[in-house]
């Protein structure tokens, strides 16, 4: 059997793609909002923003999961499209490039938990 | 003696040749713009972790003016990507059958649509009313 | 014909004189219902007999005469020259070999649809006196509209990934593959899979949707790719859990 008749291995990085392209196209542009343009535009007192809060809600057990699968589907969703993309422009990255562009995501993902996790509950 | 001799034409720039592909680059991009939200969000939560001056750099970045611009264009192409998204979700999802009638695409796009506002007014209604109700 | 011409502008290429193809203009009378197909018959009769093309059928069935016109894959006897302003360019069908003018290699794809096992692979074998398999209106319908593909290779020339890796199966193969898979008489899913979960399979396919597009007979090839997807992620991690597939064409 050629070489092209291997198992793919892109169900994985396809179902994170995927799931992170739902949730972004959902509700990623109403974060970008909450997060930058709702404070500015009066909908929400500046102290909504402020150390007090934030750590108050990054504290809750609810919100770093929620945090937690954003930032990193969100992650796993860009890399594997970029990669893609840069096949589509010609660059037809290797196996290391493989796994430096999703090793990136996975850096993300770990990064995302420890920092969730020094936040503390 | 054989005069065959197939010709094969060169990739090079072929997402020019037509608008369809154009498109099709343009949304692809998006999650140039994705990544970067993430990142954004990730510096944001480890400016949390480390204290309260780091999370007040975090935040006046985030009031700068490059701060403002560079969301605002977040802002429009995370837009893209969801209308980009549901606008495709028909050639994605398996057929939808109600009562053995196919759906047809542009009822799938449309209700996908639909759920992207709902949903994105439930988040930005959420986190006013946390912000506003005074305790979360 | 009301006496007016329109410029046809046709890329040539004659491997035992062209280093490349080069582009080639005709002037061609034309009416309203003048079909591309039409024009090319014109300059093949009237004007330059060299010129080498595929057609049969003038009515959007047979699927030979597909090329890019205007740069768009189309069926050339279902485009007309009424709709090109002053000139139209015409092209081999894109990222297929050029083998002359507008004739192209056809050889892998025929290849790609021998693959994908195209043919029942009977769910049960059936003695000659049990009779025919019995299927549907609604059975039929799960797969109808993939069984029209009529092989013009229109999405091949639409899809970037085809261009960009030869090897993968492409659209029109897999929504042939896609339309044995559905129906109820047929077995060889097991079999069929590994096409779809190899590397040459599904995942090459970034779902850029132009091959639904172009598509004469609105097969949604796109739609039997992307749908593959998913049973190929379920195979992925699900594989283990089943029990091992039997040998042959009973299960
Ligand atoms: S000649 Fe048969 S499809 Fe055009």
């Amino acid at each position: 059997m050629s070489d092209q008749l291997k198992r793919s291995n892109e169900p994985v990085f396809w179902l994170l793609f995927g799931a992170g392209g739902m949730l972004a196209a959902l509700i990623g542009a109403a974060l970008v909002f909450v997060l930058v343009f709702a404070v500015p535009l009066g909908l929400m007192p500046e102290a909504a923003l402020s150390y007090g809060a934030a750590r108050a809600f990054a504290q809750h057990w609810l919100a770093k999961a929620f945090l937690f699968v954003v930032v990193s589907l969100f992650f796993w969703h860009a890399v594997h499209r970029i990669f893609h993309s840069l096949h589509d422009i010609g660059v037809h990255a290797g196996r290391g490039a493989r796994v430096l562009v999703y090793g990136s995501a996975l850096a993300g993902t770990v990064a995302a938990a420890f920092a969730l996790a020094l936040i503390g509950g | 003696m054989s005069k065959r001799r197939p010709y094969v034409r060169p990739m090079d720039g072929w997402f020019k040749r037509d608008p369809f592909f154009i498109e099709y680059m343009a949304h692809e991009g998006t999650a140039v713009f994705v990544w970067l939200f993430a990142l954004e969000m990730l510096a944001g939560l480890f400016a949390l972790a480390a204290g309260e001056a780091a999370w007040g750099g975090f935040t006046a970045f985030l009031a700068s003016v490059p701060g403002l611009l560079l969301n605002g264009l977040i802002l429009v192409m995370l837009l893209y990507h969801g209308v980009s998204w549901f606008l495709i979700m028909p050639r994605t999802l398996p057929p939808v059958r109600v009562g053995g009638r196919k759906v047809p695409g542009s009822t799938i796009s449309a209700v996908g649509l639909a759920a992207m506002l709902v949903a994105s007014f439930a988040v930005v209604g959420f986190f006013c009313l946390l912000a506003n109700g005074g305790q979360g | 014909m009301t006496g007016q011409t329109k410029t046809v502008a046709v890329l040539r290429y004659r491997p035992e004189q062209d280093e490349a193809p080069v582009w080639q203009e005709y002037q061609v009378p034309y009416g309203d219902d003048t079909s591309v197909l039409a024009a090319l018959n014109y300059i093949k009769d009237e004007l330059d007999g060299t010129l080498s093309f595929r057609w049969s059928c003038r009515q959007a069935i047979c699927g030979s005469c597909g090329m890019m016109i205007g740069g768009k894959p189309q069926l050339a006897c279902k485009a007309f020259l009424r709709d090109y302003p002053e000139r139209v360019t015409v092209e081999a069908l894109a990222h297929f070999p050029i083998e002359r003018d507008l004739v192209v290699v056809m050889d892998g794809f025929i290849d790609k649809l021998q693959k994908v096992k195209p043919y029942l692979i009977p769910r049960e074998m059936r003695a000659l006196e049990d009779g025919e398999y019995l299927q549907t209106p609604e059975e039929m319908d799960l797969y109808a509209q993939f069984a029209g593909c009529i092989n013009c290779g229109l999405c091949y020339a639409a899809c970037p990934q085809v261009g960009l890796n030869p090897d993968f199966l492409g659209p029109g193969a897999i929504a042939l593959l896609h339309r044995y898979n559905l129906d109820s008489r047929d077995g060889g899913q097991a079999e069929r899979m590994e096409m779809i979960n190899a590397e040459l399979g599904v995942f090459n396919c970034t779902a850029v949707g132009y091959c639904s597009e172009v598509c004469p007979k609105m097969v949604d090839p796109a739609n039997a790719v992307n749908v593959n997807k998913m049973n190929s992620a379920r195979d992925y991690f699900f594989r283990f859990l089943r029990p091992a597939p039997k040998q042959g064409g009973c299960r």
